[in-house]
């Protein structure tokens, strides 16, 4: 409305320039508080729909801890710990916005410049173990069979641990099929990708290996374990299947539910967003600071409203953990 | 801002860093062993375990907005515009999604065969 009207600078955070403070706040601090309390409820949404869906299938969810095991460069079983890693980053990045925004209000240029530095780095590692998380989901570690009534069967030895399906099956495909691509095809340029076993074959090392046995998605909710079938219900379960599924996508899922993916994808996805956006923004206000746009401004505050969203999505980090790892 | 020349916070920053670290901690050293006791025990819907993640989860939200965001410094009705309106809407949303969501298991799984 008055975008045209020349304001002096130093009223320019006041409201239309007119000197007045409601509640004390600038005007830009006032919005970027209300657009958090919006962002804050569409992260409920989709947290209560997860919610929602959950208790849906609360009898046949996804146990998180048996999804989210792995950690770079290791081997072996590790629950939960690169999640609390990523945790940590998110939470000690936040720390170094808020010494960053302090050093601004004692307009010390070179701390709030290293500050937001570390920042940055942190919210870069973030979002490069949440891409790692991504890959090594999708990849998927173990392998599992859906039956035609949609159901997930998975493998487990005679300890009740679950196995690859690479650590059973063995003998021919018995269905000559063969992955094409541009190399090897025919009158077609590639195919689809083929998983590296068939269900005939999954059939046969079964019965053929009596330490295997299969693990239906049910959970026992007084133990809240997932049931292992004896060999001649695992067998009978088997009878059904009709696809081989190797990792997880929007359509299908080897550790369960093909909407705990979805959620999954959805939601670390949307909030993967939220910490590129951030990680940008604060790129641009270092590079602000550096030119010294905010010591000639008289003010940091811009570091102040930029913080403010960074321990948001850190904030909304603290809830997706909880709900998506821990719950 | 700038104008209240305020003394630092640096090491109230530090203090706060270090209750969330250890509140993080005990929430995975929770989530890897699962004590049966509180694991298998149900309260309210779901099991205690759950409920002292949710706690905890709450009281680490508490220390971010009002430390980190500046929560404590904001005029009293400011903060309560922000906080209440959030607050209500997402118990509201919540409850409702929720109760939904049990009356959906308890409808739809006598119909699925296991």
């Amino acid at each position: 409305m008055e975008a045209n009207i020349a304001i002096s600078s130093e009223k320019k955070s006041a409201w239309g320039g007119g000197g007045s403070k409601p509640f004390g706040a600038s005007y830009g601090k006032m919005m970027m508080w209300f657009f958090i309390v919006s962002d804050a409820l569409t992260f409920s949404g989709f947290l209560a729909a997860y919610g929602l869906t959950r208790f849906k299938f609360i009898d046949s969810w996804p146990i998180a801890d048996e999804v989210f095991t792995h950690v770079p460069f290791l081997h072996g079983d590790y629950p939960m710990y690169y999640v609390a890693f990523m945790t940590f980053v998110l939470i000690f990045s936040s720390v170094t916005m808020v010494l960053a925004v302090d050093a601004g209000h004692k307009m010390n240029k070179k701390k709030v410049t290293w500050y937001l530095f570390a920042t940055i780095i942190g919210g870069l590692i973030f979002i490069g173990s949440q891409a790692w998380e991504w890959s090594t989901f999708i990849k998927g570690s173990y392998g599992a069979v859906k039956t035609t009534d949609g159901k997930i069967l998975q493998f487990v030895n005679s300890d009740g641990r679950q196995i690859a399906l690479s650590d059973f099956v063995v003998g021919e495909r018995g269905d000559h099929l063969e992955h094409h691509t541009k190399k090897n095809g025919l009158w077609f340029e590639k195919g689809d990708a083929i998983p590296q076993y068939s269900v005939a074959q999954i059939i046969n090392s079964y019965n053929a290996n009596s330490n295997v046995q299969v693990r239906t998605e049910l959970i026992d909710l007084d133990k809240k374990q997932k049931t292992i079938l004896s060999r001649k219900e695992g067998a009978k379960q088997l009878a059904k299947a009709k696809l081989v599924v190797e990792g997880a996508n929007l359509e299908v899922n080897e550790y369960g539910n093909t909407i705990f993916a979805d959620f999954f994808f959805f939601i670390t996805g949307f909030h993967g967003f939220h910490v590129l956006s951030g990680i940008i923004i604060n790129i641009i206000i270092f590079f602000n600071v550096i030119l010294g746009t905010y010591e000639r401004r008289g003010h940091y505050e811009m570091v102040e409203k930029v913080g403010l969203y960074w321990h948001f999505v850190d904030l909304v980090w603290v809830f997706v953990f909880t709900f998506f790892y821990l719950v | 801002m700038a104008s209240h020349a305020h003394e630092s916070n640096v090491k109230r920053i530090w203090i706060v860093f270090g209750i969330l670290s250890v509140i993080t901690i005990v929430e995975v050293a929770l989530g890897i062993i699962k004590p049966e006791s509180i694991h298998l025990n149900t309260f309210l819907g779901t099991s205690y375990l759950n409920w002292i993640f949710i706690i905890l989860t709450l009281a680490k939200a508490y220390y971010i907005t009002w430390t980190f965001m500046h929560m404590e410094g904001e005029k009293k009705w400011f903060r309560r515009s922000v906080v209440w309106s959030a607050v209500f809407l997402i118990i509201y949303l919540v409850t409702l999604l929720l109760i939904e969501g049990s009356y959906l298991y308890d409808t739809l799984s006598p119909l699925v065969r296991w």
